[in-house]
């Protein structure tokens, strides 16, 4: 199957790929592949990848390779959100564990699961960088950081209510 | 607050912006060193002034510089390390995101000083939304003509690229940023060659940490001389300090190299104390590779000198009784903490971030992970205290890269200067999984 | 460039490895599990090379401060290395040999590899007699890589010598490494066969029996097999091969593997897979057995690792 990628995207993959030396495209992989998980619902599947080997003028080898070694890249389905919640110490000392079992309550998902209206998908990750702001998640781009069980409310409320009553 | 140079304007207005930075006094540096000092008095200037790298080793950064091969007419490059996933340290972040033009000034004449034509700056994936501040900078930098062809008409040109990674804490190594920058899974390389031999694409390529560019700025507008001053000894100059935990006031703080650690934690103008006026149980004063102390060998070093936050008197004493100023990660645990249950929080991370290339690293640190997830977790033995022991033992020294020491060390800490807790945990396995591994005042640790 | 390992000096040219030196003095030599001469940028990951430098060099005589991989540490004017008569190499051996097992299935008797192991001479070796890891073993997918390799990545070693084969002799490389840490594994990703004219040099460079010969495949028990020297005219490749005899048929054919455990000349899959009768070759003479084989006993020509006189004492424990 062929995948195609809208002109913005091009665009942006253009650009990404002017800021290597020409016979350097290769390095250009992590970003390209940051701009088309977005384009295709938040993760990569096979044809994806090898539309971007084909793109970047490497093998298909290579782009598997690097999509399995980088925690920020998906080759399964995921929800339209993904809550990553930070567990690392740090975080863990500030109640990082009872954040986790609030959303796991509140959304009625485990840790790595998908709601069944693949709004919201619940996963814990490593350190983030917003240890003094702990607890803390993050979700797409953006960080929620001195997080309560009031503010996962108002966060699960703003971003899942356009789409389901639920929430 | 002591002196200020990274984070002396972090609150002026606009100070996000390029016209915002320059009302500040920002860009200066481009006009005093562009065509003006050669490279080589730039480097000496960074050497005069006694910066040890910002991003963990604490290596010198202008001996590093000199390091660079100079004699190939390949290309050469700077790349900054803004890959910040060490546990306990978001120092980078606030600087990037506050005053990004000062990372991008700093990069300018560090590119300078090491002739590189190109640069790019490494930053961690989770960190999108701060590449998009870096990039906004960027173009605001062109387009007041302190990036491209011929900044300032000095004959200098540079260009200045962002690039993210996705998600891996080894990409802080250098060599594994290097192989991440070239489109490549994150695996440390071998060394020899060191990079400043052959690193970006087979050139010669220096890596610094985003707070010791920064630095930079400060070093050249006052002069190396000036700059050693501050500090103590050979840990001159000021640190940006990244305090987490249980304390009244965690956040970034820059602090003059050798402030008592004591006053860091306890004044007003720092941490504030502990949070709930408990008392105090430990530290991991500069990320969480390093050595955890407890209360009785934070404040003194074993001479009874007050124990200073400097790269010296936090390693006072070695491994024993000291630990490391580290990327300056600075994580306080009160006394209701749970030392085995951080330090399996801490051996979970490295065998989560482990690349796999070499064996003692892949098998042991996820055979730490187990081991401590049981003891955790009221499954322990008596002898998995010993057996943790010997893993980390094994794993240190003996890897490729530094990840390895990384996730060695805190287990070696912990159980140096906490054993009774972990004996605890082995001999009451009930209690701490009715407790559901909370700490209960009754659990007397050193009694049990 | 004169080089000193556990007391034994030789002459050695500038670019010359402390593994490679200690393969020239040809006694006491270091166990290599990931590096292998013929592959380039092999070496450096398995750590079970580790060797102390106590003299970096006449100019700089300081030690080096961490044990370092002989495979990719090049010697130095003067430079002192300490192999087996450094209790904290025995150590640090120790240990990489328990790491390597700690997820190995150990299931030498359904093994194909079994009696050419390299990992069962380091456990052998260096390893404990007892295994200290109390959980479930790491397990893996079976994938199919076509019709006549077979692999079993619950045996691998993380040695990267297939992907560099692959890399380095091979057009276009389909398989890699997918995953990291302790997940990690070699695969093709999506189902697809590892199909090229040399691809079955990957069965010979595995230390361990992660890729093996499916022709071969339960034939039979290497130590029941005699290896014969043989060659024929080939198109592709050298023609230079081991051939495995069981009475009168040939049950196997590999490269011919040196002192090392190394391939001297790489071969092709048409070599390999598809010249099975005594006709297809011109036969030379019985075949060098490296120690590394168990049927080296059979012939009862083991070469028995050679420690030098001096080092036979054993070091004291730290
Ligand atoms: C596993 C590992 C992770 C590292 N992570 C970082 C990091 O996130 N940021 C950083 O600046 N340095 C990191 N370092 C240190 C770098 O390898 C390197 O020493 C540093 O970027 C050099 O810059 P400096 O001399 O300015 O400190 C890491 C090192 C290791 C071994
Ligand atoms: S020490 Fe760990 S992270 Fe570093 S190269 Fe080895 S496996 Fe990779
Ligand atoms: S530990 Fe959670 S952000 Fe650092
Ligand atoms: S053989 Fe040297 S590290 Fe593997």
């Amino acid at each position: 199957m062929d995948v195609q990628f809208s002109q913005e995207s091009i665009n942006e993959i253009n650009r990404i790929i002017a800021q290597y030396p020409k016979e350097r495209k290769k390095s250009a992989l992590l970003p390209v592949l940051h701009v088309v998980q977005k384009e295709t619902n938040g993760w990569l599947s096979v044809d994806t990848m090898d539309k971007v080997a084909d793109i970047l003028a490497i093998k298909p080898i290579e782009v598997y390779e690097v999509v399995t070694f980088y925690t920020m890249y998906f080759t399964k389905p995921v929800g339209k959100y993904v809550i990553e919640v930070c567990q690392t110490g740090p975080c863990m000392i500030c109640g990082s564990d009872k954040i986790v079992s609030y959303l796991e309550s509140k959304l009625g998902i485990k840790v790595g699961e998908t709601t069944s209206d693949n709004i919201f998908t619940l996963r814990t990750v490593e350190c983030l960088g917003a240890c003094g702001y702990a607890p803390m998640l993050q979700i797409g781009e953006q960080y929620y950081e001195n997080l309560t069980e009031e503010r996962i409310d108002q966060i699960i409320h703003e971003l899942g209510s356009t789409y389901s009553d639920k929430y | 607050m002591g002196v200020q140079l990274l984070l002396e304007h972090l609150n002026k207005p606009e100070i996000n912006t390029i016209d915002g930075y320059i009302k500040q006094g920002g860009y200066r540096t481009l006009d005093k060193v562009l065509g003006k000092m050669t490279p080589d008095e730039v480097t000496e200037e960074v050497k005069t002034a006694g910066l040890r790298g910002r991003g963990g080793a604490g290596f010198p950064t202008g001996m590093k510089w000199s390091f660079l091969d100079k004699s190939t007419d390949k290309p050469r490059y700077l790349l900054c390390n803004a890959d910040e996933s060490e546990p306990g340290t978001f120092k980078d972040r606030l600087l990037m995101e506050k005053i990004p033009h000062l990372l991008i000034e700093g990069m300018i004449v560090s590119s300078y000083a090491l002739g590189c034509r190109t640069s790019y700056i490494y930053i961690r994936g989770e960190y999108m939304f701060i590449l998009r501040i870096l990039e906004k900078a960027i173009k605001e930098a062109y387009a007041k003509g302190f990036l491209g062809e011929n900044i300032k008409g000095s004959g200098y040109s540079l260009d200045l690229y962002v690039h993210p990674g996705a998600g891996a804490y080894i990409c802080g190594e250098e060599t594994a940023l290097i192989e991440s920058l070239e489109g490549k899974r994150g695996n440390p390389r071998i060394k020899p060659p060191f990079p400043a031999v052959s690193g970006l694409w087979g050139c010669p390529t220096i890596v610094n940490n985003v707070e010791s560019i920064a630095a930079v700025v400060p070093i050249l507008n006052m002069g190396g001389s000036e700059y050693a001053k501050i500090g103590i000894g050979r840990s001159t100059g000021t640190k940006l300090i990244s305090a987490s935990g249980n304390i009244n006031k965690p956040g970034v703080y820059e602090i003059e190299l050798g402030l008592p650690v004591e006053e860091f934690i306890y004044s007003d103008e720092y941490c504030g104390g502990i949070k709930g006026g408990l008392d105090i149980k430990a530290c991991v004063p500069g990320g969480s590779s390093v050595p955890i102390l407890p209360k009785s060998l934070l404040f003194k070093e074993s001479n009874g000198n007050p124990r200073l936050m400097s790269y010296e008197s936090l390693s006072e004493g070695g491994f024993e009784t000291g630990s490391m100023l580290g990327s300056g990660g600075f994580i306080v645990y009160d006394e209701k903490q749970c030392i085995v249950k951080n330090t399996w929080t801490f051996a979970r991370f490295y065998h989560h971030e482990s690349c796999g290339q070499c064996s003692p690293c892949r098998e042991g640190t996820i055979w730490l992970d187990k081991v401590l997830y049981n003891i955790e977790h009221g499954l322990g033995k008596e002898s998995d205290i010993d057996l943790l022991w010997d893993i980390q033992h094994g794993i240190e020294g003996n890897t490729i890269c530094p990840l390895g020491d990384a996730a060695a060390w805190p287990v070696a800490a912990a159980i140096r200067h906490f054993r009774h807790e972990f004996e605890y945990h082995v001999k009451y396995p009930h209690r701490v999984k009715d407790d559901d591994h909370v700490y209960q005042p009754e659990m007397n640790y050193t009694t049990a | 460039m004169k080089v000193t390992i556990d007391d034994i000096s030789i002459d050695v040219p500038p670019g010359t490895t402390i593994l490679e030196a200690a393969r020239m003095i040809g006694e006491n030599v270091p166990p290599t599990m990931c590096y292998y001469s013929k592959l380039e940028g092999s070496g450096g990951k398995c750590r079970s090379c580790l060797v102390k430098v106590t003299k970096g060099s006449e100019k700089d005589p300081r030690p080096m401060p961490k044990l370092v991989a002989s495979c990719r540490t090049n010697v130095m004017d003067g430079m002192e290395v300490k192999n087996t008569t450094s209790p904290e190499v025995l150590q640090a051996r120790k240990s990489v040999t328990e790491f390597l097992l700690i997820n190995h299935p150990i299931d030498c008797p359904v093994c194909d590899q079994a009696g050419e192991c390299d990992l069962q001479d380091l456990s052998y070796e260096h390893g404990l007699s007892k295994s200290r890891y109390d959980f479930k073993k790491r397990i893996f997918d079976l994938i199919d890589i076509g019709e006549n390799i077979q692999m079993h990545m619950t045996r691998c070693i993380m040695c990267y010598r297939c992907v560099m084969v692959a890399d380095q002799l091979t057009p276009e490389r389909v398989h890699g490494v997918l995953n990291r840490g302790e997940a990690s594994e070699i695969s093709t990703y999506i189902q697809k066969a590892i199909d090229n004219e040399f691809s079955g040099n990957m069965i010979d460079v595995c230390p361990v029996g992660a890729l093996t010969d499916k022709t071969f495949r339960f034939k039979s028990r290497v130590w029941f097999t005699k290896p014969v020297y043989a060659h024929r005219d080939c198109k592709t490749c050298s023609g230079k091969v081991t051939l495995w005899y069981q009475g009168a048929e040939v049950l196997r054919v590999t490269g011919r593997k040196n002192k090392w455990h190394e391939v001297e000349e790489f071969i092709c899959n048409d070599c390999r897979f598809h010249k099975k009768n005594t006709e297809d070759w011109v036969i030379e003479s019985a075949a060098t057995i490296s120690r590394h084989s168990v049927i080296s006993q059979n012939l009862n020509v083991y070469e028995k690792p050679v420690i030098h006189k001096k080092l036979q004492e054993k070091p004291k424990s730290e």
